[in-house]
């Protein structure tokens, strides 16, 4: 680890990236979380030179371990893995809330710095939106789903489940960036299902943009 | 120094990791069961106090597409295959054991007797390898719950319906609450507890085992590292299955092989039939 810094409630690890690639933006690495059993996973928040870097809440033990981690300290991590969001799009918006601004930053310098809407919880929350400069900001009890336009363009969101379901009625194409608790991240464990269609598919498959 | 280090059952889907499944000396599908199973409804794992917890249930695409589709795929990965198989009754392991018995590629069939995430089949475990024994002639690993009171006699019993080896042991039913809300974290309730705390009680059994039946055994609970093999063979283990250090190191079955041929060398033991069942010598004498 390079840095761990301090982004409101948040905290933004920056590993050195050795020889990993960063991936497409929306895919995910398995983070070693000091002292927990299991690697937790996180999509890549920023991509500069040598560097991979993670936005993530301590809410947990696993990230609380992670959150506390210092430069020097060595974390294991696998990836990138699963799939990121299509690129291809003509009239990208990006729209996060919460923790699902984590894949925003990367998302919008690999698309030319697209408009952006973010929505927090709280002021200190906001105080994340400091990494996508320019994006709208809104904080609750005002949802950033009221500040979607009519006709909203090329979505691609990241946030917590209600939020997404409500982006998909107002942008049924949407791309979406959905979590799920994970062991393996690559397969193995059949942990991470969510249900598509009636069927449980692995989110780190098949997902996490869907 | 060299021990057989194979996957444990739905630890490792060998078509989506490939590259892991090659660096494995056998791999062990996912259960089969007669008829396809969606599982059960997430949340289906959660990390506490150490344990991991997971109850799946038994997804699976069902014993015929298995055999038509995944199959023929497992077999270009040219690694030995065991076919793990379950069910709900002992025709259910009667018609996986049939069906599997006619696929050259297959190895071995461990037999599922102990998913702690399903409803058990109401015949005993010794009457369910039996109806699996009278379906196939392929070699026929019972896979055996620790929670048992005489594990050793479960083994004697099970020898005696005809199995052929045995894989111990099995997840553990446990439980894990919300600290907030007190809620159980998995979507049903309990589920089966893996990691390194199961290791001791997986020792046990297998040392248990051991000395109850001359079945060759595959040890598995908590293996994480070359050290966790030389405890397995030395009370009685001839292979050992890599479980939830997968999902944490898909890189662990080189690593554990290397740790292995290390600590072996250093410690001066030649082979695994050197070391195996050291552990049933009379206890080490207090040295003070």
């Amino acid at each position: 680890m390079l840095a761990n810094e301090v982004v409101g409630p948040y905290a933004l690890l920056r590993l050195e990236r050795c020889d990993m690639e960063p991936g497409v933006p929306g895919q995910f690495f398995m983070l070693e979380a000091p002292g927990q059993l299991l690697p937790r996973p996180m999509s890549l928040c920023l991509a500069p030179p040598g560097e991979l870097a993670f936005l993530l809440e301590p809410i947990g033990p696993g990230t609380r371990a992670l959150a506390g981690a210092r430069p020097r300290d060595a974390i294991h991590i696998l990836g990138p893995l699963g799939n990121g969001f299509d690129l291809d799009v003509e009239r990208p918006l990006l729209v996060a809330g919460g923790i699902g601004m984590a894949p925003m930053p990367y998302l919008s310098e690999t698309l030319g710095g697209p408009p952006a809407l973010l929505g927090f919880r709280s002021k200190s929350h906001a105080e994340a939106a400091r990494l996508l400069p320019g994006a709208e900001v809104v904080v609750e009890p005002q949802l950033v789903t009221e500040l979607l336009p009519d006709e909203p363009g090329d979505v691609l969101a990241c946030g917590p489940e209600p939020m997404l379901e409500a982006v998909r009625e107002l942008a049924p194409d949407a791309q979406l960036a959905w979590e799920a608790p994970m062991a393996c991240g690559y397969g193995a464990c059949y942990g991470c299902v969510v249900d598509v269609e009636g069927r449980y598919v692995r989110l780190c498959v098949e997902g996490p943009v869907r | 120094m060299s021990v057989p280090i194979l996957n444990a059952s739905g630890c490792l889907d060998a078509l989506t990791a490939p590259e892991v499944a090659r660096t494995l000396d056998g791999f062990v599908t996912k259960t089969v069961t007669p008829l396809p199973r969606e599982g059960n409804p997430p949340p289906r794992i959660a990390e506490a106090d150490g344990w991991m917890l997971n109850s799946i249930g038994l997804q699976n695409p069902g014993i015929e597409a298995f055999a038509t589709r995944v199959l023929p795929r497992l077999r270009d990965l040219g690694v030995p295959l065991w076919v793990s198989v379950g069910g709900f009754s002992a025709s259910d392991y009667e018609t996986c054991c049939e069906r599997v018995g006619e696929l050259e590629a297959v190895q071995v069939i461990e037999l599922n007797l102990s998913c702690p995430n399903v409803d058990e089949a109401p015949e005993t475990v010794v009457e369910l390898v039996r109806s699996s024994r009278k379906a196939t002639s392929k070699p026929l690993y019972a896979k055996l719950s620790p929670a048992t009171p005489d594990i050793a006699e479960v083994a004697r019993a099970v020898a005696d319906a005809g199995a052929d080896g045995l894989s111990l042991v099995n997840t553990i039913r446990g439980l894990a609450l919300d600290p907030g809300s007190l809620r159980p974290r998995l979507a049903l309730g309990p589920g089966g507890a893996s990691g390194p705390a199961l290791r001791p009680i997986a020792l046990a059994c297998v040392y248990a085992c051991a000395n109850a039946v001359e079945l060759p055994i595959v040890g598995l609970g908590g293996v994480m590292s070359g050290r966790d093999v030389i405890d397995f063979v030395a009370v009685g283990a001839s292979a050992v299955a890599l479980g939830t250090v997968l999902f944490a190191d898909p890189f662990s079955p080189s690593r554990i092989r290397a740790e292995l041929e290390r600590e072996a060398r250093v410690r001066g033991y030649g082979s695994a039939e050197e070391i195996g069942r050291l552990a049933h010598g009379s206890a080490s004498a207090l040295q003070v």
